[in-house]
């Protein structure tokens, strides 16, 4: 599998402008057309250059630790007590998640570019980690912006941030989450275009970043597809995976999409509900719009204005989504749904009692659709989740919700 | 004659600059804007932009993003930015009145009933800042049909073909971001901005406009002297953001700032050796 690393599975989406349907494209200030026409002609050059997919594939090996396992959860599958349930286990990745399958990509990019300073967004500080670890890496120096609201609820990773060298900025503008920080890179990109490299975290933002963040996070969906026809020797029945801006849920999508026969559902941050005005759903209860350089779905009121989003998980407290999951929502080949935040924290509690895996808050939500959907399936069926982040981060969180201080 | 071409025509028969202040619509507060209008008029505007809030604000500095926050706490929308230039229009009918911000508040309104709209209020173009022609087809087909100006951004990293492709497209007037950031920085380097302006004349015969980094008598001075229009946003937005609590004296305090404006513009270019030992040595 290594040696397709980064060759698309689905050629026809997005067009040459970056458009996946309708939606996608590349709607940025004037000053960043150029950067971005630079960066789409590095990357087609790249993604087919030998020598590039080789370096990455070591990287991806050597460093990360890929292939991740998928693990069957047997003791969980039994109790629900109906379809097998497989976990895709990018929690095992170096740095605990599936980010750093995309900031190894995006570095190797910037070196070859020859910039020398990285920037990144982060939500739940998944990103930033795997961001300032390449950075370190590399040698690159990098400033990393987070909300002021999630610098407080992941004090953890904020920590990990600065110890691996990384500038970590608290963004005090506008509800202080993940949207505000994306707005404070920009500006910084804007500012600072000559000579850094802005690496996104997700699926989302202008041409081509939905195009190569998926393509990086492929390697996910094409491993699982391997290792399940190794255990099972056909193709899975469903995939299940959260979707914050969608990286995570693309990379195992992907590879599927033309497999008509296996079922994918996407799991947004329900928050207290999709029907009460405090949740993180696009998909489920948003309309399209534009913003950070692309047309998605967006959680906005009547006049165009973002609305502040909540869930439990700041990984997925974010309005918008990567366009390929609108245009995937739109034609039918995906579905949506959402957990809340108490759903989510009890299939937290489950896996770990149960399997004795700790998944982070924002995998939690795929776990919580997983427990609702198998027990509907027959035991001949399966059901793979991605279980893209481990919940280390989240204990602070957890145990707060309960009055427990650790 | 759009009022846009007529406003640039004129000037240039007095062989005169624009000078175009921006001010965010419903900052502080809804009732301070269309007296705003009239007093910047009256202080020497040619042309106003009004700016539409919008939640994420990703090409400004913080002094409009604060501007955006102050409005928003209002809950001002586009289509109460629409009853302002409607009201500024029952008492001035020439100057004209150009609406900057970004996509997503006309991308909900839709592009036709926005349109139509905004032609009926009175306006006469329209900037949208996260909008590249690219994108724009609908967009701008929708404006011509009722004569508003599509107003496009170039840029210090727009290379040649594209300041080609986005001319043929604008209408009104170009406007050239005179540097790499966002608005409020204070980079301003007059020379690039005279050698880039000087590139974009080549392609186009629409007036081009210079904003970003413009903060005072000087610089609107020394930009006016390259350029056809002088585009001022934060420093007349920090001329309202100091008189929030006394929101009676934000007219003279922006009708100061731009009086000092259009007699340094009016004045011409300025003088080598005079202008130096006066405000020192500038860039």
């Amino acid at each position: 599998m290594s040696s397709e690393a980064v060759e698309p599975e689905v050629a026809a989406q997005p067009d040459a402008s970056g458009h996946f349907g309708v939606y996608g494209g590349r709607f940025v200030a004037e000053t960043l057309m150029e950067p971005l026409d630079e960066l789409t002609a590095a990357y087609e050059r790249l993604r087919n250059d030998a020598e590039f997919r080789a370096e990455l594939d070591k990287d991806l090996a050597d460093y990360v630790g890929r292939p991740s396992p998928l693990y069957y959860a047997e003791r969980w599958s039994r109790q629900l007590g109906g379809a097998k349930i497989y976990l895709k286990r990018e929690d095992l990745n170096h740095t605990g998640a599936h980010k750093v399958n995309n900031t190894i990509g995006q570095a190797l990019l910037a070196k070859h570019l020859g910039k020398r300073r990285i920037i990144a967004e982060t939500g739940a500080g998944q990103h930033g980690v795997a961001s300032a670890t390449v950075a370190a890496r590399l040698g690159l120096e990098c400033v990393v912006y987070m909300g002021a609201e999630d610098v407080k609820r992941q004090a953890l990773n904020v920590y990990r941030m600065k110890l691996l060298g990384a500038e970590v900025v608290a963004v005090e503008s506008g509800s202080k989450t993940l949207k505000d920080a994306l707005n404070e890179a920009m500006r910084d990109w804007v500012t600072n275009v000559d000579n850094t490299f802005y690496i996104i975290g997700t699926v989302a933002g202008p041409h081509p970043y939905p195009m190569l963040v998926r393509d990086f996070q492929a390697i996910i969906g094409r491993e699982a597809k391997e290792q399940m026809m190794q255990a099972e020797g056909r193709l899975p029945d469903a995939l299940v995976a959260c979707v914050g801006g969608g990286s995570n849920a693309i990379g195992l999508f992907h590879p599927f999409i033309e497999d008509k026969a296996v079922a994918m559902y996407g799991v947004e941050g329900g928050g207290d509900g999709v029907d009460t005005p405090r949740h993180a759903a696009p998909l489920c209860a948003g309309r399209p719009g534009v913003l950070h350089g692309n047309r998605t779905y967006l959680v906005e009121d009547d006049n165009g204005q973002i609305i502040e989003t909540h869930s439990v998980s700041a990984g997925l407290d974010y309005p918008g989504v990567g366009p390929e999951h609108a245009w995937l929502k739109d034609i039918g080949r995906a579905s949506y749904v959402a957990a809340t935040d108490d759903e989510a924290l009890a299939a937290f509690h489950d896996l770990t009692r149960i399997e004795g895996i700790m998944p982070a808050l924002e995998s939690s939500h795929a776990l919580a659709y997983a427990r609702k959907l198998a027990p509907t399936m027959g035991r001949d069926k399966l059901i793979i989740v991605n279980l893209s982040g481990r919940g280390d981060k989240d204990i602070h969180t957890v145990a707060g919700l309960e009055g427990i201080s650790v | 004659m759009s009022r846009i071409k007529g406003c640039f025509e004129a000037l240039r028969a007095e062989n005169k600059k624009a000078l175009i202040p921006f001010v965010t619509a419903g900052d502080p507060s809804p009732e301070v804007t269309v007296p705003l209008m009239h007093a910047m008029v009256e202080a020497g505007a040619d042309l106003l932009e009004l700016g539409v809030p919008f939640s994420d604000p990703m090409a400004e500095g913080p002094t409009i993003q604060k501007a955006c926050e102050r409005a928003l706490a209002h809950g001002t929308s586009l289509r109460d930015v629409l009853a302002m230039v409607s009201e500024f229009r029952q008492t001035n009918t020439t100057t004209p009145v150009v609406l900057m911000g970004y996509m997503n508040p006309v991308e909900i309104m839709g592009y036709q009933p926005f349109a139509t709209a905004a032609a009926a209020a009175g306006v006469d173009g329209l900037l949208t800042v996260d909008m590249p022609p690219e994108e724009a087809g609908d967009l701008i087909a929708a404006l011509k049909a009722v004569e508003i100006d599509p107003i496009f951004l170039l840029a210090p990293t727009t290379v040649s073909e594209r300041i080609a492709k986005i001319c043929a497209e604008a209408g009104g007037f170009v406007y050239y971001v005179s540097l790499k950031g966002v608005t409020g920085a204070a980079n301003l380097d007059v020379a690039a901005v005279e050698a880039k302006v000087a590139q974009i004349r080549r392609h186009t015969e629409v007036p081009i406009g210079v904003g970003f980094g413009i903060r005072d008598a000087e610089t609107a001075q020394r930009v006016a002297a390259v350029a056809d229009a002088v585009v001022v946003g934060s420093a007349v937005v920090n001329r309202v953001a100091e008189n929030v609590e006394s929101p009676e004296k934000i007219n003279e305090a922006v009708a100061a700032l731009l009086r000092e404006m259009r007699a340094a513009m009016d004045a011409g270019p300025p003088q080598m050796g005079w202008f130096a030992r006066l405000f020192g040595a500038g860039n």
